[in-house]
């Protein structure tokens, strides 16, 4: 073994004296909060987007950075059209971007430099790891100039190329997204598409495809072509480019809609039970029913259903008389000791575990049981399927939906466990442009309310915490490079909320969330969820 | 208003799958049995390339993993029908393009396993069939594209293209020398003679191309995984072999698996649980660190579960590890820690049942082996993705790890070996894997038990606890 590796064990001390008796709430001293995912990846990545415009770079950019974060891999998007738009007030024609307009380029070089450095500050002062630089990049000068920057910093870079002849689709990704852009108040189609167009001949004269043969043979990069029809994958260096390459590989931009719903209302629903595997009660069967006809209503064509494997999410399905699969990882998360217990029972029983909970419930592992973050990793091939599918109808539970809802729009590890999804009531989401467009369906049969909100004392701070205990086992993957590397990690980016909670070990860079980072979807038109409560809470 | 709610569910006692009962109460054999998303037609995989470009390997590497997880399938490889057919092989003068018997006896050949494909996959319940062979002219891909049409077969196809002489040759040592072509030549000829072979196909060789063939299904492999051109992946079965094979690589690497030092519970016989190590399983970590030490491995990762007997043992060796949750021994559910006598106390039925299939019976609110395998793909697909990694797991964590380095069916899975304190140093060698087993001489309980002569329901104790292992 390479003699680097024999640095600091980890001291987790008294926690494995313990003998068999099952202590289950020992201090750990070296707990780190990242997601597998996360800490998979050692040195920060940089994804540089090439291609011309209207090929689907930022698309695929805010697609890529919303699954990355949703995995626990802090990612963020520098949108050099923002940036440009900041420098130069207001945009006349495409004039500005003849390759023979001086002045132009240079403001448009001062703005990838700033960018540029809006990157470095990500990547090593604010906990990211993977930044995606989404622009034209079009010129191998471009690159270069990124490639150097990036081995500066000791970065990976990985380039996506998108690469599409299809006037077709160009020219409806001009009407769905262009139209509507800053750039283009008036919005009249006909005059944006033909600016718009005269913009891309502008940059074809200069556009540098990636060479895979000769030139751009070292690089690591994927090319997409024709939307996704064809793809050409070079060098992939490590697991975080493997799982990007798969995830582009695995989208598609058909139109389609993704319906989430839970099961009918439950026995253990009425008696304010969690988990368990109880069957429906009789308005959990008369929403089975009202399920059924809302599917015959919407004529969903070709419509998969998909369901977990406890009674109540297969009991709704069959009322459906429709084919439908069964996934075991769809099951709700697991409770371990506090399984079909109500909360009032585990507050008596559990008081520590109860607390701990509310103070980070994303977090939080129930004894012998899982967490939302465990939720997450469990649910990644479901997400990569349904980016995969047509239409399809997912019959599941609370926590599950949940964590479903937050990838698609995009939501915190923070906001995600208080999202709102109501038995009986069905969430239909149709990506749209560079979001996810929300539907709530009300089916109008009673259930009772099993949502709990979140707690308004706010939560511990730092300071506070040494008395706290965690969960032993609550998860604190270390990766070989991380003793070698200090780096503060996030396990998500987003919204940050203003103080975060884990205790910290004293040996260990702060992981205090950084000031700043915006959420991703500045200029992205994310229609919030109907969830978003209104009732003073903060969620 | 209310009618009579149809779906009364009634559980399978061994996989513990919900499904809806007929009138009389009997389970209706249900399309939701199906296993989810794989693919709804039969797919016929087609690899193309010249002689030593790795197709078999390929061939026999995507089989292995397809029927890990749980996707039956089976490779023909037309070579060996030729062998079949021609019982002797003389020289590379038969693969010589203008040899008229020779080309009779080939396509006479493909056609025959196209025929066993067609058996297999529309008859004997297979769900993926491999056609390996070299295919390399556009000619023979059109037959099999119509023979698949015909059948109702999707077809993907394989190009393995290297140009790297050195990796080349190391194939034609490795593989090729030990065929049963060969097997009365000495090295250089069989050599020399494979190269001609090579030739003869040189000429005729139609690659696939990016315009001709622009509306196949099919990933081009270059230079040994270096480079991937992807082309029109149909569904999800399409998806996941894209995925599996550009993660593979073929750099010399080895994996050991081991399971955690002796915990209290195994001492007392009791299964599951969370406990930590036994002197003598603290003593095993400490072997394992000079093992580790002695065998001065290259950048090796360690990874454990997040139970505590594995993270204890891999502290031991003072080197930074990672966990994953996804190694965790299975979930015995309602049986966690209990004795075997007390699952026959408790749960007669269970038991049996249990016995009856290892593999696919779940315990009560835990798991089965085949849920264990679903959970561990993760863990296989880095570990291809790895060089040398050390995996301190658990028993029926490494069985699965095991059944899929070794090739090994559902039904061996369950009762393969993975004693207490022994390492298991596997090398992916010629197509396959070499074992070598090390014992760390350090007692510890034996937890093996093998599956009894009688597995009735209604058997006697006796007879369910004949195979128990003894215990403190």
């Amino acid at each position: 073994m390479a003699a680097s590796q024999q640095q600091q064990p980890r001291s987790t001390g008294g926690l494995l004296e313990n003998g068999s008796e099952g202590k289950r709430t020992e201090p750990r001293t070296n707990e780190k909060k990242c997601s597998w995912a996360s800490y998979m990846t050692n040195s920060p990545t940089v994804i540089v987007m090439i291609g011309l415009p209207a090929r689907g770079k930022t698309y695929m950019s805010k697609k890529l950075t919303r699954y990355l974060n949703w995995i626990g891999v802090p990612t963020k998007v520098f949108n050099l059209g923002v940036y440009r738009r900041e420098m130069v007030q207001s945009y006349k024609s495409y004039d500005f971007f003849r390759h023979d307009n001086q002045e132009a380029m240079q403001i448009r070089k001062q703005c990838a430099l700033v960018a540029l450095q809006d990157v470095k500050s990500y990547l090593n002062e604010e906990g990211g790891q993977i930044a995606v630089f989404d622009a034209t990049n079009t010129t191998r000068e471009r690159r270069e100039m990124i490639r150097h920057f990036a081995q500066e910093h000791e970065y990976k870079v990985f380039f996506v190329e998108s690469i599409c002849d299809d006037p077709e689709v160009i020219a409806t990704n001009i009407l769905d997204v262009k139209v509507s852009s800053p750039d283009y108040p008036e919005r009249d189609r006909e005059s944006v598409m033909e600016d718009f167009l005269k913009r891309i001949e502008c940059y074809k004269v200069t556009y540098q495809p990636l060479d895979p043969d000769e030139h751009d043979k070292q690089l690591s990069f994927i090319q997409v072509i024709n939307v996704g029809r064809r793809f050409l994958v070079n060098r992939v260096q490590d697991y975080i480019q493997s799982k990007i390459v798969y995830y582009l590989m695995n989208i598609h931009v058909h139109s389609h809609s993704i319906y989430l719903c839970r099961h009918g209302e439950s026995h253990h629903n009425v008696e304010g039970r969690i988990g368990g595997d109880a069957q429906l009660s009789d308005r959990g069967k008369q929403f089975a029913t009202a399920l059924k006809e809302f599917v015959e209503e919407h004529r969903l064509s070709d419509l998969k259903v998909w369901t977990s494997q406890l009674r109540r999410t297969i009991q709704t399905a069959e009322e459906l008389g429709v084919p439908y699969e069964q996934w075991k990882i769809l099951n709700e998360i697991d409770a371990g000791v506090c399984e079909e217990m109500t909360y009032h029972m585990i507050e008596e029983k559990y008081p520590e575990e109860f607390a701990l909970r509310d103070q980070d419930k994303y977090h939080y592992r129930y004894p012998g049981g899982e967490s939302y973050q465990d939720l997450v990793q469990r649910l990644e091939p479901v997400i990569m399927e349904l980016e995969r599918q047509g239409n399809v109808l997912v019959i599941c539970h609370q926590a599950v939906m949940r964590c479903l809802l937050a990838y698609f729009l995009d939501k915190s590890a923070d906001d995600l466990p208080y999202l709102k999804c109501p038995l009986h009531t069905v969430l239909k989401l149709t990506p749209v442009a560079y979001g996810c467009k929300v539907d709530m369906f009300d089916l109008k049969v009673e259930a009772v309310n099993t949502h709990r909100d979140r707690p308004l004392q706010g939560r511990v701070s730092a300071e506070g915490s040494q008395t706290l205990f965690l969960r032993r086992n609550s998860f604190t993957p270390l990766s070989s490079q991380d003793q070698l590397v200090k780096r503060p990690r996030l396990y998500s980016a987003g919204n940050p909320p203003k103080s975060r909670w884990p205790p910290q070990a004293p040996s260990l860079p702060s992981m205090e969330l950084p000031e700043g980072p915006e959420s991703n979807s500045q200029e992205s038109l994310n229609h919030s969820s109907p969830e978003e409560p209104g009732n003073g809470v903060d969620s | 208003m209310m009618e009579t709610f149809p779906c009364e569910l009634t559980q399978n006692p061994l996989r513990k799958i919900w499904m809806p009962c007929k009138k009389n109460g009997l389970p209706e054999k249900h399309i939701s049995q199906r296993r989810v998303c794989m693919t709804n037609c039969p797919t016929l995989i087609v690899t193309v390339g010249l002689p030593a470009r790795g197709k078999t390997y390929i061939s026999k590497k995507l089989t292995r993993y397809l029927n890990w997880i749980g996707v039956p399938t089976k490779e023909f490889n037309v070579g060996q029908y030729r062998r079949e057919c021609l019982k002797i092989y003389k020289s590379f003068e038969f693969f010589q393009p203008d040899n008229e018997e020779g080309l009779k006896v080939r396509r006479q050949c493909a056609l025959a396993a196209l025929k066993d494909v067609r058996q297999y996959l529309l008859l004997d319940g297979g769900q993926v069939a491999v056609f390996d062979a070299t295919n390399t002219t556009r000619e023979r891909r059109g037959t099999i594209t119509k023979f698949a049409e015909q059948n109702g077969f999707k077809v993907f196809f394989v190009e393995s293209v290297c140009e790297d002489q050195d990796v080349i040759a190391e194939n034609i040592v490795q593989v090729k020398l030990d065929s049963p072509d060969y097997i009365d030549c000495n090295t250089e000829e069989a050599i020399a003679d494979f190269m001609k072979r090579i030739k003869c196909y040189e000429s005729a060789y139609q690659p696939l191309d990016e315009i001709l063939d622009r509306n196949l299904s099919y990933i081009k492999i270059m230079d040994v995984g270096r480079r991937y051109l992807v082309n029109r992946v149909l569904d999800h079965i399409q998806s996941r072999i894209v995925y599996y094979l550009m993660n593979s690589h073929i750099s010399p690497r080895s994996i050991y698996l081991c399971r955690h030092g002796e915990s209290d519970l195994n001492i007392t016989g009791r299964i599951g649980g969370d406990a930590g190590l036994t002197a003598r399983g603290k003593e095993f970590a400490k072997c394992l660190l000079k093992f580790i030490h002695d065998q001065d491995i290259n950048d090796l990762k360690v990874w454990t579960s997040q139970m505590k007997r594995t993270i204890q043992t891999a502290e031991a060796l003072g080197v930074p590890y990672e966990q994953w949750k996804a190694l965790n021994e299975i979930d015995a559910g309602v049986c966690e820690e209990m004795m075997y006598e007390e699952i026959q106390e408790h749960y007669p039925l269970e038991f049996a049942l249990r016995d009856q299939d290892k593999y696919r019976y779940r315990y009560p609110k835990g798991e089965s082996y085949e849920d264990l395998v679903q959970r561990l793909e993760p863990v296989i697909m880095e570990l291809e993705r790895q060089g040398n990694v050390l995996v301190i797991c658990h028993q029926a964590v490494m069985r699965c790890l095991l059944a899929y380095f070794l090739d090994k069916s559902a039904d061996e899975l369950p009762y393969l070996e993975c004693p207490l304190h022994t390492v298991l140093k596997l090398t992916p060698v010629a197509y396959g894997c070499k074992v070598e087993p090390v014992c760390l001489s350090v007692e510890a309980v034996n937890t093996q038990r093998d599956r009894p002569e009688n597995v009735d329901v209604q058997r006697t104790t006796e007879d369910a606890l004949h195979t128990m292992p003894a215990h403190f």
